[in-house]
């Protein structure tokens, strides 16, 4: 392969003039300035970098942090709110709240007396780490709290983007398709747990519980399942204790 | 979806080198996405041009190095190609398959002048 353009293998050099299968480039340095530089760069790179500043924001206080993604209307800000009633007894929680537009949920968190930033990404279809980092400016979470990101509805963007969080949560219901897991396989690859939700609904609807968690297994093996209902309770003693057992990993792997 | 906003990361890429490396104007990108990478390459091309017009970078070529995705088999224990996440092993039928490469996306080299 021609070293000043990379295209062809077969070729022959006449006077400075490189011949590739049939079309031919001039290669005179000093009639073209044009040159190849290499830059091997993750274009997330950036991105990832931030996230690892986040990381490190939390690992110094001890705040364990889920990001929880899910498609729009999954029930993800009622299980939230259920879960910060139940829990804002026992440990300092705050959240994050990322919207295309309004600050409706935001308010709606804010209703159960946990602090709450709201960021609005306008046309953007997730949150990314900067944001989340002038996010935490802004909330100042406490030491050795809890901090829930709750992402754009979007099962698609998200998975791509690094927050800095321990653990993404990916939020299903059972009013969706049982095959959303291998139509968004990215999403469940990049989660580790997901929450089944409203199953409390399930006597009144066509869900196959066992298929669809046979889907989310196949895209990644390691994933865990919990099935709830935000409004009816079930599950949620078991969603709680896997917080808790998160939070002593994370105590124990810090100090 | 986020496909936009990837090509502001590569002309955010394109011009940190461009200040490293002192050159002003870039006529082509060669970017490696991986098949598990979750990007639509129609749309990356189609942001490609809107993002980098009125840039070092307008006008430049996009072109596409296609990375095969990777998966060892947790059962057979055998590096194999897949498509999709949720393929299962073309060797023994299992699920149980270990991304290793193949969810890549990289500026790999430019064309400058």
């Amino acid at each position: 392969m021609c070293i000043d353009c990379g295209c062809g293998t077969k070729e022959i050099t006449i006077d400075n003039r490189v011949y590739h299968d049939g079309h031919q480039h001039n290669h005179d340095p000093h009639i073209s300035d044009r040159r190849k530089v290499r830059i091997e760069t993750d274009i997330l790179a950036k991105n990832k970098e931030l996230a690892e500043n986040n990381r490190c924001y939390f690992h110094e206080r001890n705040i364990l942090t889920l990001n929880l993604v899910s498609s729009p209307g999954s029930g993800k800000t009622t299980l939230l709110t259920r879960t910060l009633n139940d829990l804002q007894s026992s440990f300092s929680i705050a959240v994050i709240e990322g919207d295309q537009q309004t600050a409706n949920d935001a308010d709606r968190i804010r209703a159960t007396g946990v602090t709450a930033v709201q960021i609005n990404t306008g046309k953007g279809c997730h949150l990314d780490a900067h944001m989340v980092g002038h996010a935490l400016e802004k909330l100042s979470p406490e030491k050795d709290s809890l901090l829930f990101i709750e992402n754009v509805g979007n099962l698609v963007c998200p998975a791509e983007f690094d927050l800095g969080e321990a653990h993404k949560v990916v939020i299903l219901s059972v009013t969706e398709g049982e095959d959303k897991p291998i139509k968004y396989p990215d999403m469940f690859y990049a989660a580790d747990l997901m929450l089944l939700s409203k199953v409390d609904l399930l006597p009144y609807l066509d869900f196959n519980v066992e298929e669809c968690i046979a889907y989310a297994r196949r895209v990644n093996p390691k994933i865990e399942i919990i099935q709830v209902s935000a409004t009816k309770g079930d599950g949620l003693r078991e969603w709680f204790d896997w917080i808790e057992s998160r939070r002593q990993l994370q105590f124990i792997r810090e100090s | 979806m986020h496909e936009i906003s990837l090509c502001e990361s590569i002309l955010r890429v394109v011009e940190e080198h461009a200040a490293k490396q002192n050159y002003q104007k870039v006529t082509a990108v060669w970017l490696e996405v991986g098949a598990l990478a979750g990007v639509e390459v129609e749309a990356l091309q189609f942001g490609f041009d809107v993002v980098m017009k009125k840039s070092i970078a307008e006008d430049a070529r996009l072109e596409i190095i296609n990375v095969p995705g990777q998966a060892m088999c947790l059962q057979c224990m055998k590096n194999v190609k897949i498509s999709q996440r949720f393929d299962a092993c073309p060797v023994c039928g299992a699920y149980q398959l270990q991304v290793n490469a193949g969810d890549v996306l990289r500026v790999k080299e430019l064309e400058v002048e």
